[in-house]
């Protein structure tokens, strides 16, 4: 803590690990994804290309687009960014980790995504509305499930801050927690949704019965859909940080010296790229669900979270 | 093995036949909930025989053995033979939906904890604080009963509510002595012969195994 | 010796009966067996007569006043019931509702269900009480549904269910039972025995014990048919074939009484409260209440009569919670009395369903003109329990009201509502189904009455005249009790 300035390029390093992987471990996925169902990938490295693509286009605007419009990619993109920053990815010394805690950055991905379905609602398309909709009621769902799971990790961790359930659960002996686990799986199921992976949603078509996430950027286009986009894959990334942070957290570095920053990079990436196999795992083995079935898929999730709280208080 | 993981161990059984609990109430497909129900058995055979290795208590080996072969073995076995000579095949009617049903099961293992408050406040064993959780298996088990209307959910409840029980004795007291678990076992069995004629007498004379078409004898006829 | 007699009796000739069959000496092997047992009834309570209580088998077994008059009593109405179910269940052969596995199965049954009986009875263990009070359900259920109709099937469903799930809670109070015995007395089985637990019973944890009671009151309750947890009651009662409607009713609730009542003893020792006790007399007045009013409305003379039993439940449940040497000893006799007449009753009610072919009341009449001896028992029977002098259920429930007078002369009135209500609905259907002409599908037939004459018999002379070691043991039980 005496050297600002190590502290400093260590977020900086953070920031920039966040927003340069968050592509790369999308196109990880992916590419896992056709591996598994036997067609050629388009490698790790297509979302790069994607983003680029949409970055030279022009922007396309409808006539009755409003600020809230215009404004709402940068809000994503941005706000992904302020989360990367404080959940501590690479080491707990983070300069910017104390000001926010667990609860802090739900409530920042929850404002992103407010925004979201107002800009969907924005131009009055039918698409745009129906996404919001679909989107609100899955957050409606998802929040309060998230919710239980984070409260059973700061009981666990004694704190709410990430910093110190980091450190405490990385610090203390293995403790055999069903709370934690239980808050794991509602953890995983809760990303899925967060995250518009199937079962809840499918990030790769325009059905338009089906679609959630793709309905509302429907309207956007050029660099504000790249921003979009860039930015939805960064929030899906730092979901799987954040449970990295609050369940897998072996391996974050404590201290300040290159050597362990390194190293914990390096457990960072090994991590991710497991988390990855499980998700593409989950994503074949199961169907898209009827939006109606989406409430026992949730509800699920918050009874695990929920019985996760309940296990800490009878069983810890 | 230090006692300490063991108890972890213990507790994490414990947490798993809940799971396992809240499973079956939100199962819809009749072989998915025999495989739960399975699997409750196994947690708690393997659970009894922890305990029983904790508290050096031999009796429990052969409890979690009867476990083990009426349980996990013998009435999923039997379960499974009557589904398929019965063809049943079809999905579970429920009378409440499911979410509705699992917040009520969330609440009864809240009511649950504050009813075995006194016991685990008083009891020494390590094993205490999972008689909540049984408690709560049994009222999981009764809950299903309840708002199921099928002849084989209603067996498989019963026979949740049993595992609960058993589960009970074994966390509050190390298991009741030889012979009254003896005695249950022995219960279990004839109640499971008895309802596997039942099945074939409900299905002949009702034409499906669905208890809802059970409804003549009523106070206003 | 006698006790070992008295239990495997039964036991082994229900495996003698499951062997050979459905022949002709079935019922006699029935009756002889059962009068068998009711031999070494007598011969045990002579012997604890003589010498007072005892254990016996290792401590296995335990005798003592109260249980030993059960028993004798258990013994007795099977023995009748023996008698009558040999005439009923050939009638019900010949109609071809029953053949020949089926009856095969009922005379095994039968006899195992005395066995668990009396096992629930004289068991010294609670655990093995829990078990043979289980085993007493389990074998009735077949015999529920033993005519196979939806009706039958539907009822005996209800009772395995219903009484699985109450006796489930029941375990769960033993196990908590077990917990507080074992801090005092130590592991291992000797924590489970009554003798040492009641011992004990004053430094048991009376929160523990409390909370153990709920549940055993739920457990055995089920069981005893308290209201709200009756619902099986009338359906088996009235489904099943009546000898087993006749033991269900005149035995079984009792033995579940009993076992509710032993748990009573304990927690009162524990608590050194009326806990146990408001709470048995709130279900025992909920229970009088909703019978009785019940007993109004029914079109089925059996389930009337189901109703019947349950309001008597109730007065003796109320009598036990009340306490007090007046209320115990009348709710003691109260069990006897009933029992003994509700068998008779339903001996006859199953004369009359055969003769009628119905069990709808309203298809029933003209009992008199048609056959007098079966009519006159219904009605005498009626007066009986409905709690008519000078039958021997007055005397119990005039001994309860007088108990209640004293010591909670609010609830009177409510128990009077109660006696009054199912005495006017009673009568009045009786009255109904015995007079009249004789209807067209009337067919008269041979009764068994020996069962019938000795059981009313027993009623009017217990009324007036109770033999001193009646009285003895009565007294006994009720210092048991206190």
């Amino acid at each position: 803590m005496t050297k600002p300035l190590h502290l400093i390029l260590i977020e900086i390093l953070q920031v920039v690990i966040v927003i340069a992987a968050a592509p790369a471990f999308l196109g990880w996925v992916d590419m896992l994804k056709c591996w598994l169902q036997g067609r050629t990938s388009a490698g790790i490295m297509q979302p790069y290309r994607n983003i680029a693509k949409l970055f030279v286009k022009d922007v396309v605007l409808a006539d009755n687009a409003s600020w809230i419009f215009r404004i709402t990619p940068y809000l994503v993109f941005g706000t992904a960014v302020v989360v990367g920053s404080v959940i501590p990815i690479i080491s707990t010394n983070l300069f910017l980790a104390p000001s926010a805690d667990i609860i802090v950055v739900i409530a920042i991905f929850a404002t992103a995504r407010f925004f979201m379905a107002l800009a969907g609602m924005d131009i009055g398309t039918a698409f745009g509305g129906m996404g919001a909709s679909r989107e609100m009621m899955i957050a409606s769902l998802t929040e309060p499930a998230i919710l239980m799971a984070i409260f059973t990790v700061s009981l666990a961790g004694r704190s709410t801050s990430l910093l110190h359930i980091v450190q405490s659960f990385s610090n203390g002996a293995l403790v055999l927690r069903p709370s934690i686990v239980f808050a794991g799986i509602a953890f995983v199921l809760v990303v899925i949704a967060e995250a518009g992976r199937v079962p809840v949603d499918n990030p790769s078509t325009h059905l338009e019965l089906t679609m959630v996430h793709e309905a509302m950027i429907l309207e956007y286009s050029g660099r504000h859909l790249a921003l979009i986009e860039w930015g939805s894959m960064i929030r899906f990334f730092l979901f799987v940080t954040l449970g990295i942070a609050c369940f897998l957290p072996w391996g974050i570095a404590s201290t300040d010296d290159a050597g362990s920053i390194a190293a914990s990079v390096f457990f960072m990436v090994i991590k991710a790229a497991v988390i990855g196999v499980v998700v593409v795992l989950i994503e074949t083995g199961l169907a898209k669900m009827r939006l109606f079935r989406l409430t026992e898929f949730l509800g699920a999730a918050f009874l695990l979270s929920t019985l996760g709280v309940i296990a800490f208080f009878i069983l810890e | 093995m230090n006692l300490q993981l063991l108890a972890q161990i213990n507790s994490f059984l414990a947490a798993l036949v809940l799971l396992t609990a809240f499973a079956m109430l939100s199962q819809r497909k009749i072989n998915s909930l025999v495989t739960l129900f399975a699997w409750q058995g196994l947690f708690l055979s393997i659970n009894t025989a922890v305990v029983g290795f904790v508290a050096a208590k031999h009796h429990l080996y052969i409890s979690s053995l009867l476990t083990l072969s009426i349980k996990v073995i013998l009435l999923p076995y039997i379960l499974h033979v009557l589904i398929v000579r019965l063809k049943i095949r079809k999905e579970m009617e429920t009378i409440m939906n499911i979410p509705t049903t699992m917040l009520i099961g969330i609440a009864l293992v809240i009511f649950s904890y504050h009813l075995t408050a006194p016991v685990r406040e008083m009891s020494t064993l390590i094993t205490r604080s999972t008689l909540a959780v049984a408690l709560a298996t049994v009222m999981i088990g009764l809950l299903m009963m309840i708002t199921r209307k099928h002849a084989v959910t209603q067996i498989i409840g019963f026979l949740a509510m049993e595992n609960g029980l058993f589960f009970a004795a074994t966390s509050a007291t190390y298991g009741m002595p030889l012979v009254v678990e003896l005695g249950v076992a022995l219960d279990v069995l004839i109640a499971a012969f008895i309802f596997g004629i039942f099945f074939f007498h409900i299905s002949t004379t009702f034409d499906s195994l669905s208890v809802e078409q059970m409804e003549s004898l009523r106070e206003d006829n | 010796m006698i006790l070992l007699v008295l239990i495997i009796t039964p036991f082994v000739a229900a495996m003698i009966l499951a062997f050979i069959g459905d022949r002709k000496v079935a019922p006699v092997i029935n009756i002889f067996s059962s009068f068998l047992t009711f031999l070494a009834g007598i011969a045990l309570a002579v012997e604890v007569f003589r010498h007072g209580q005892f254990v016996a088998g290792g401590k296995f077994f335990f005798v003592d006043a109260f249980n030993v008059y059960l028993s004798v009593l258990t013994a007795f109405v099977s023995m009748t019931t023996a008698v009558f179910s040999r005439r009923y269940m050939q009638r019900e052969k010949d109609h071809g509702k029953v053949g020949h596995t089926r009856m095969r199965f009922y005379h095994a049954m039968f006899q195992m269900f005395i066995f668990a009986m009396l096992l629930c009875l004289l068991t010294n263990n609670i655990g093995v009480l829990w078990i043979a009070m289980e085993l007493a359900t389990l074998s009735t259920v077949l015999l529920v549904s033993l005519y196979r109709t939806p009706n039958a099937i539907e009822a005996a469903w209800k009772y395995f269910i219903l009484c699985g799930v109450g006796i489930a809670q029941a375990l769960f109070g033993t196990v908590l039972l077990y917990f507080a015995a074992e801090k005092v007395i130590g592991e291992g089985g000797e924590a489970l025995l009554w003798t040492n637990l009641i011992e004990v019973s004053g430094s048991l944890e009376p929160t523990v014990l409390s909370l153990a009671f709920v549940f055993l009151v739920v457990g055995y309750g089920t069981k005893v048919g308290l209201v709200p947890l009756h619902n099986w009651l009338p359906d088996a009662h009235s489904e099943g074939p009546t000898p087993i409607s006749a033991v269900l009713s005149g035995l079984l609730l009792n033995i579940a009484l009993y076992a509710l009542v032993r748990c009573k003893v304990l927690v009162d020792g524990s608590t050194h409260t009326h806990y146990a006790g408001n709470i048995m007399m709130g279900f025992g007045i909920i229970s009088i209440l909703v019978a009785s009013f019940s007993i109004l409305r029914q079109k089925d003379i059996k389930r009337m009569f189901s109703y019947s039993s349950i309001e008597h439940m109730g007065i003796a449940t109320f009598a036990f919670g009340l306490g007090g040497s007046i209320a115990t000893f009348g709710a003691l006799l109260h069990m006897l009395m009933h029992s003994i007449t509700k068998s008779s009753i339903f001996f006859t009610v199953g004369h009359v369903c055969q003769m009628n072919q119905t069990q709808e009341i309203s298809r029933i009449k003209g009992l008199f003109k048609g056959d007098p001896f079966t009519g006159w028992s219904l009605m005498l029977g009626a007066m009986a329990i409905a709690g008519m002098p000078p039958f021997g259920i007055f005397t119990s429930e005039f001994l309860i009201l007088t108990a209640t007078i004293k010591d909670v002369p609010l609830l009177t009135p409510l128990i009077l509502i109660g006696l009054a209500v199912a005495f006017a609905g009673l009568l009045r259907k009786v009255q109904y189904m015995v007079s009249g002409d004789i209807p067209s599908y009337f067919k008269q037939l041979k009764t068994a009455r020996t069962p019938v004459i000795l059981h009313m018999a027993l009623v009017l002379a217990l009324a007036f005249y109770m033999p001193a070691f009646l009285y003895k043991w009565f007294q006994a039980a009720v210092e048991l009790l206190k």
